[in-house]
């Protein structure tokens, strides 16, 4: 999240005058060596005054002081949000390893790629320095488009040799800033890499190019029957090759699993420009180490995956949907029990949310509707089976329903008839994370229907879920509502806060805090957004520092030079 | 005031159709079925007025085969009091036939209003509701946008939507009404509905027991699907075009000049 502080939007001023980030001395925390959170100094917990720029970061401007106090000022008064480069946003300075592109590189990618592919105009680069939540701009000055694995491994071997930072980018739909460039790295799109290679009809394994976009993929595989194992509210824009890279989850994750299971193969290409062919097809292959599974999830700072091998589940002929009200979290926790013991392998979707998000949806969704007008429950849970025999899947999950509607679990709930009820009650679901993509827009003008909006995505036990929505409500008052909807059925909480603008005050409130609650209950600071640059520097909040040391030495050993997707992942101490 | 409510199960609007290899009609087998949306909204439109206090009791209709049973108790769970349930077999029936059905259920049921959706998405016939009005000769709203139930002067003032804008009728009851999109949203089935409406009964009649010949007068030749759109062509010059136009456009008749 970048911070709306003023003397954060000081050194974006700074940044974007003269190219250099000033270091910032840290303030107030105690390990000197570490990132605190972008732009605000960390107290673990406890509230500190704001907007007062430390003088020491005075004496090192010169001549640009006086504009400076003046835009702190300005910004101070009207607290509008200010949306700097991604540099300004992060402590972490441009590592002086890295070289600059010149005129030699750009000549040999286009003798390479030809001139078509590659992309030096202004409004197809602005467009891939931005992440899809607008939160985070780089400044690459170069997009590549190879149209194949060989042309992939050719300008990784010059990048390696040339130390030239490069971020692999697929459908650029990421939430943590993994996706788009920090400083000038230059971008490789996969996107014209988007050829099915394969579909062995009898077992349902697609061999498919990493560009492939994931929504196509489902297209084509409906025809032949078979359905892809995840299903995202991304799904017409993001590519397969990221989802692996970020190992992503998804609505069905609960049904067909991780990504780790189905991935049967990936041909991927490392730092050095070596192709690794481990795309094998077989279900079952114990010969060695199975390295593919490093660089599921490694979010493209291991390697670039050019090639994908998944196995496909059959497409199920009878889909049911229904959406259910509850009165409390516990009836939620009961109703996912019993759901698992009686539906059991039916289930395919298992989410909830809370009457907050449920009414947010509904206030600035065109054309939602309320299936329940009549009441207001406090939660809401959606259910999805998939079988073969519609009549039987029906009758079994109204059973079911009804049943756990006498037992009191259910205060209300209502059974999609058709394919457009079902998609509607999937869209009050889907459309929370679009909803606050649109408030993030909105704050650009100071009109803005829900305010200003920090996202966290936490994996905890399912009994502990909802506590953390409910810690947080008392500690932020009235400043701020807090929302929690998410995959209740994989342990999932979307934690979202909402205020009506960008406040240092209550992210000191929030964070450290919901990040230390995780911690103490051993549950994940990213359940499946991924690090990012977003938590690039909190991962010692879900993994043990041995763990760490030995995650940075494969990456020492994988990408020596660090041109692989740097600054994110990984904290940057560890890397030196 | 008895409504009787007459539904189609169609396949659903949101499947991509495909045309059997034969030729002979539509993939039907393994595709999602589910209530006509037409007759969704007639059967909102129904229990509307029911709550509204100017009718006591919402009968659902439909003619086709077994499974045609799940789209009655979709009907069911959405509200309506009964249902009954035409068994004609497999063999898809036209329009006219159903007409001379709802005919025969008319006279016997006695209802106050008959609505219909304005026309089947699978057959797009729009024809089921004015053949009733006709066989009955009762008054017809047609492309309904608004229904408004006078009970004491046992009227209904329909707001039809036409190619040139709305139009206003006033029918006296007993009278046939068919929807259209605007009219209202359907109400989704909510579980306590789907609880009341296991012990609502579906009744189960035969066209004999209607005294009511199913014959077909139409037989279906052959199903395709539409040619393929092609790519359009860029042209490079005013003249090229000019040339076109008066060479291969007007052959394709694509072009109705007035």
């Amino acid at each position: 999240m970048a911070r709306r502080r003023a003397s954060q939007f000081l050194a974006g001023y700074c940044c974007s005058q003269s190219h250099s980030l000033v270091r910032r001395p840290p303030l107030c925390s105690q390990e000197p060596a570490s990132i605190s959170a972008p732009g605000l100094p960390h107290t673990h917990g406890k509230a500190t005054s704001m907007f007062k720029p430390p003088s020491k970061l005075y004496r090192k401007l010169n001549s640009q002081t006086s504009c400076d106090i003046m835009q702190v000022h300005y910004s101070r008064t009207y607290g509008i949000h200010q949306r700097s480069f991604t540099s300004a946003a992060i402590n972490i300075q441009r590592s002086p390893s890295f070289s600059k592109l010149n005129s030699d590189d750009i000549g040999y990618f286009k003798s390479m790629l030809g001139d078509k592919n590659v992309v030096q105009d202004e409004d197809r680069l602005s467009a891939a320095n931005v992440d899809w939540m607008r939160k985070y701009k780089g400044s690459s000055q170069l997009l590549l488009l190879p149209r194949n694995t060989e042309e992939v491994s050719k300008i990784l071997h010059h990048c390696n040799s040339r130390h030239l930072a490069i971020v692999p980018q697929g459908g650029n739909t990421g939430l943590v800033g993994g996706s788009v460039p920090v400083y000038d790295e230059v971008i490789i799109s996969l996107a014209s890499m988007d050829q099915i290679i394969s579909l062995d009809k009898v077992n349902g394994i697609l061999i498919c190019e990493a560009g492939c976009i994931l929504e196509n993929l489902n297209s084509f595989l409906a025809n032949e029957g078979f359905i892809m194992p995840l299903d995202l509210g991304a799904k017409g824009s993001c590519q397969i090759g990221g989802n692996v890279s970020t190992n992503a989850g998804g609505l069905h994750f609960i049904r067909y699993g991780s990504l780790h299971g189905n991935i049967l193969g990936l041909e991927v290409v490392l730092a050095d420009g070596t192709v690794l062919d481990m795309l094998g097809t077989l279900r079952k292959d114990n010969t060695g180490y199975d390295l593919k599974h490093l660089f599921i999830g490694s979010e493209g700072s291991l390697g670039i995956v050019t090639k994908v091998s998944i196995l496909t589940p059959p497409k199920l002929l009878s889909t049911n949907l229904a959406l259910l009200a509850c009165k409390d979290f516990l009836s939620c926790q009961k109703l996912l029990l019993e759901a698992k013991r009686e539906l059991g392998e039916a289930i395919s979707a298992f989410e909830f949310m809370d009457s907050d998000a449920m009414d947010m949806v509904l206030a600035h969704m065109d054309g939602a509707r309320n299936p329940f007008p009549s009441s207001s429950y406090n939660f809401y849970v959606l259910i999805e089976t998939t079988g073969s025999d519609e009549s039987y899947d029906k009758a079994k999950l109204e059973a079911f329903l009804l049943r756990s509607m006498e037992g009191g679990l259910i205060s209300d709930g209502a059974i999609a008839q058709d394919i457009n009820q079902a998609s509607s009650f999937w869209q009050i679901r889907e459309k929370l994370m679009f909803r606050k993509a649109m408030c993030w827009q909105g704050m650009s003008e100071a009109t803005v229907k829900a305010g200003a909006v920090y996202k966290y995505d936490l994996s905890l036990p399912v009994e502990k879920l909802y506590d953390i929505v409910e810690e947080m409500r008392p500690r932020l008052g009235e400043k701020a509502k807090v929302v929690g909807y998410g995959h209740l059925g994989d342990g999932n909480l979307h934690l979202n806060i909402i205020t009506k603008q960008y406040d240092n005050n209550i992210l000191a409130q929030i964070e450290p805090f919901v990040y230390e609650w995780t911690s103490t209950h051993r549950g994940s600071i990213s359940a499946e957004h991924g690090l990012g640059l977003m938590k690039a520097d909190k991962i010692h909040y879900s993994k043990s520092p041995e763990t760490v040391q030995l995650m940075a030495s494969i990456k020492k050993l994988l990408d020596p030079s660090g041109i692989l997707n740097p600054y994110k992942v990984l904290p940057q101490s560890m890397l030196q | 005031m008895k409504i009787l409510v007459a539904v189609k199960r169609v396949i659903d609007y949101a499947v991509k159709v495909r045309v059997k290899p034969n030729k002979s009609g539509v993939e039907t087998s393994n595709v999602k079925m589910s209530m006509n949306p037409f007759c969704e909204i007639a059967l909102e439109e129904a229990l509307r007025i029911r709550e509204s206090g100017a009718a006591k009791e919402v009968v659902a209709v439909t003619v086709g085969p077994a499974q045609c049973a799940d789209t009655l108790r979709t009907a069911l769970a959405m509200g309506a009091d009964r249902a009954v349930h035409v068994d004609a077999g497999a063999a898809p029936v036209l329009p006219l036939s159903v007409a001379k059905i709802l005919r025969a259920l008319v006279q016997v049921e006695q209802p106050g209003l008959l609505i219909l959706g304005k026309q089947a998405i699978d057959d797009d016939c729009n024809q089921t509701g004015q053949m009733v009005a006709g066989l009955l000769k009762w008054p017809q709203g047609t492309f309904a946008s608004k229904v408004v139930l006078d009970k004491e002067k046992q009227v209904a003032t329909v707001e039809r939507e036409v190619d040139g804008g709305l139009e206003t009728l006033c029918l006296d009851l007993p009278a046939v009404i068919t929807t259209d999109l605007r009219l209202n949203q359907p109400r989704y089935a909510t579980l306590p509905n789907i609880m009341k409406a296991k012990s609502k009964v579906i009744k189960k009649v035969t066209p004999e027991e209607l005294n009511v010949e199913i014959k077909s007068d139409l037989e279906v030749v052959q199903v395709t699907e539409p040619p393929k759109r092609k790519a359009g062509v860029i042209i490079s010059s005013v003249d090229e075009l000019i040339d076109k136009l008066k060479n291969e456009v007007v052959s394709c008749n694509i072009l109705n000049c007035k």
